[in-house]
C-alpha cells in the first residue's frame, strides 16, 4: 500500500536555529532519504519551500479567489512529504518514526486512495 | 419431526457460532482485509445454515460448509460493489484460497490472534478496541455490546464501523506483532479484554445478564489468548486477575442484596476452583520472570484470598506490590489502594498521611474510592467531622444503590 508521509514542524524554530543544528538537521534527513531508497520503499518525496511562500486558491460562483499564505495558520505548517509503498500500515508507522520530523515536529501518516 | 429438527439445526448453528464464529471471521478477514464485508459474508452463511440444515441435516464438517457459503457470499459482494475495478485476479487468488480450507481437507488455520491484535491496533481509539474485538471474536452483536457499554445502539454501531473502516483503508495489518514490539502491542490486546472484563464486573449484583455475560466473555478471550500465547506471563496474569475477581463476585453481596466489602466477605463463598486456577496461572507466570502490571494486580488478589487459610490478607505483601505497581504506573488509584494497605500495617494515621500527599492530583477529586477510603481512615482515626464530610463526598460520587447504602450505613454509625 502505499502511505504519505507528512511532515509538519515548526518553521520558527528552524529559522532560528544554528548552523550546526541546520546541517545535522539535514544530514538526517539525507540519510532518511538514502535508507527508504536502500529499503526499495520510497516513491516520490520533496521538502516544501515555507509557508509564507504559500497561495491560497478557491472558487467560489465562478470567482477565484486569491488568497496570500497557507491554508491555516497554525505553528506547525506542512513542510515536506514521502510517499512510500510498504506492506501495511505498521511497516509505515516504522518508517515514519525514523523520520527526523518526528522527533522535531509530527509526521501524519496517510493512506494513499487506491485507484 | 421437523419442529425437532430445526431445533436440533439451530441448536448446532449456534454452538458453530460460539465456536466458530472468530475462526471464520478471522480466517476471512485476514484474507481480504475488510472486516465488514466479512461479517456480513458469515451472517449470510449463518442464516444459510439455518435454512439448510434442518431439511439435509447438519454437516459433517460445519465450520468447512460455513466457510464454502461464506466464501461464495464475499465474492457475490465484492464482485456486485468492485465491478468497475480490475480486481479479478486477486478475487481468483481470495477465492482459491477459501476454497482449499472449505474443502474440509485442511484444517482452517486460527488467525484469531491476528484479529485480536488488528482490534486492538495503537491506530484505533482506545475506546473502541474492546467492543471490536468482542464484536469480531465472539461475534456478539452492535446492540448487546451497546449496552453493556452504556452506549446507545446507533452510537456504537457507527463507532464500529469506523474503525472496521479505518482497519480496510488504513492498511492495518492483521499479524501478531515481531518480538521486538509484541509487549506493548500484546498489553493493548490485553487492556481491551480488561476494559471488556471491567464493563461486565460493574453490575456487581450480576443482575444485568448482558454485563455478567460480558466479564464471561472476557474470561473466555483471556483464555483464548492463553492458549495461543502461553509463554506470555502478562497474558498468564490478566487471566488470573480476572479469575480471581470472578471467584468472588457471589460473595460481593449478601442476601438482602446488599454491598458486602472485601474486607468483610466471607471466603467460604469465594469459588475455590477459580482461585485455584488463577493461582497456578499466576504460578506459571511468575516463573517466566518478566513481571508486569497485571501479573501484580493478580499478586495483590493472591494476598488477599490468604485469608481463608490465615484469617487475614497478607498486607505487608499487598503493600509491597503496591509500591511495584506504583513504580510500573504512576496511577494515583494505586496510591489509593497502597495508602489503605499503608494504614493496615501501621495504622489509620499513616494512611490518610498518604492519602493527604495526593490531595494535589486532580484526578482523584471525582474517584469515589479515594473519597470511601478517607472516609473509612479518618473514622478509624475517631475523626467523625472529617470523616462525615469524607462519606457525604463518596456517597455523592456512587452510582451504585446497593454501595451508596453501604457508604450510608457507615456513615450513620459514625454518630451512633
Amino acid at each position: 500500500m502505499k502511505y504519505m508521509l507528512l511532515i509538519y514542524s515548526n518553521e520558527a524554530a528552524f529559522e532560528a536555529a544554528g548552523k550546526a543544528q541546520v546541517e545535522e538537521i539535514i544530514g538526517a534527513y539525507q540519510a532518511y532519504t538514502q535508507a527508504l531508497t536502500k529499503a526499495g520503499v520510497i516513491v516520490a518525496s520533496d521538502r516544501l519551500q515555507r509557508s509564507p511562500a504559500a497561495t491560497t486558491v478557491r472558487t467560489a460562483d465562478g470567482k477565484t479567489k486569491v488568497l496570500n499564505g497557507p491554508y491555516a495558520e497554525t505553528k506547525e505548517q506542512l513542510g515536506g512529504f514521502y510517499m512510500i509503498d510498504v506492506p501495511d500500515l505498521d511497516a509505515a508507522l516504522t518508517w515514519a518514526a525514523r523520520c527526523p520530523g518526528a522527533s522535531h515536529g509530527v509526521v501524519e501518516v496517510r493512506p494513499v486512495w487506491a485507484m | 419431526m421437523a419442529r425437532s429438527a430445526a431445533e436440533a439445526a439451530r441448536t448446532a448453528a449456534a454452538a458453530a457460532v460460539r465456536e466458530s464464529y472468530g475462526k471464520l471471521l478471522a480466517f476471512l478477514a485476514a484474507r481480504t482485509r475488510d472486516v465488514a464485508a466479512s461479517e456480513d459474508a458469515l451472517a449470510e452463511a449463518l442464516a444459510a445454515a439455518l435454512a439448510d440444515w434442518p431439511l439435509s441435516g447438519v454437516p459433517r464438517s460445519p465450520e468447512a460448509w460455513l466457510l464454502a457459503v461464506a466464501r461464495r457470499k464475499f465474492i457475490d459482494q465484492a464482485r456486485r460493489r468492485q465491478s468497475a475495478a480490475g480486481a479479478g485476479d486477486h478475487l481468483r487468488l481470495i477465492a482459491e484460497e477459501l476454497a482449499e480450507a472449505a474443502s474440509g481437507e485442511a484444517v482452517i488455520p486460527d488467525h484469531r490472534l491476528a484479529l485480536m491484535f488488528a482490534c486492538a491496533h495503537p491506530a484505533l481509539d482506545a475506546g473502541i478496541r474492546a467492543p471490536l474485538m468482542l464484536q469480531t471474536i465472539l461475534g456478539l452483536d452492535a446492540a448487546t455490546i451497546a449496552a453493556a457499554f452504556l452506549i446507545s445502539p446507533a452510537a456504537m454501531g457507527q463507532r464500529l464501523a469506523r474503525a472496521k473502516s479505518k482497519i480496510s483503508q488504513a492498511g492495518i495489518p492483521f499479524r501478531v506483532p515481531e518480538r521486538a514490539e509484541l509487549g506493548e502491542r500484546l498489553h493493548s490486546v490485553l487492556e481491551a479484554i480488561y476494559a471488556a472484563f471491567a464493563e461486565g464486573w460493574s453490575d456487581p449484583a450480576g443482575t444485568e445478564i448482558r454485563r455478567r455475560d460480558l466479564a464471561e466473555e472476557a474470561i473466555w478471550l483471556g483464555r483464548l489468548v492463553c492458549s495461543l500465547l502461553p509463554e506470555e506471563p502478562e497474558a498468564l496474569g490478566l487471566l488470573a486477575l480476572m479469575l480471581h475477581a470472578e471467584a468472588r463476585r457471589k460473595a460481593r453481596r449478601n442476601a438482602q442484596g446488599d454491598y458486602v466489602p472485601l474486607a468483610e466477605q466471607d471466603p467460604a463463598q469465594w469459588d475455590a476452583r477459580l482461585i485455584a486456577e488463577a493461582e497456578a496461572l499466576l504460578f506459571r507466570a511468575g516463573a517466566m520472570d518478566a513481571i508486569g502490571r497485571f501479573q501484580l494486580e493478580a499478586a495483590v488478589q493472591s494476598a488477599h484470598v490468604v485469608r481463608r487459610h490465615a484469617g487475614r490478607s497478607d498486607w505487608s505483601a499487598i503493600l509491597r506490590l503496591y509500591d511495584a505497581l506504583w513504580v510500573l504506573t504512576g496511577s494515583p488509584v494505586v496510591a489509593v489502594n497502597r495508602a489503605v494497605a499503608l494504614a493496615e500495617i501501621e495504622g489509620a494515621a499513616a494512611g490518610i498521611a498518604a492519602l493527604d500527599a495526593l490531595q494535589s492530583d486532580d484526578r482523584l477529586a471525582e474517584y469515589q474510592p479515594y473519597w470511601a477510603a478517607r472516609a473509612g481512615l479518618f473514622a478509624a482515626a475517631g475523626n467523625v467531622a472529617a470523616a462525615d464530610e469524607a462519606y457525604e463526598q463518596a456517597i455523592g460520587l456512587e452510582h451504585d444503590p446497593a454501595v451508596r447504602r453501604f457508604l450510608d450505613r457507615r456513615r450513620r454509625a459514625l454518630r451512633g
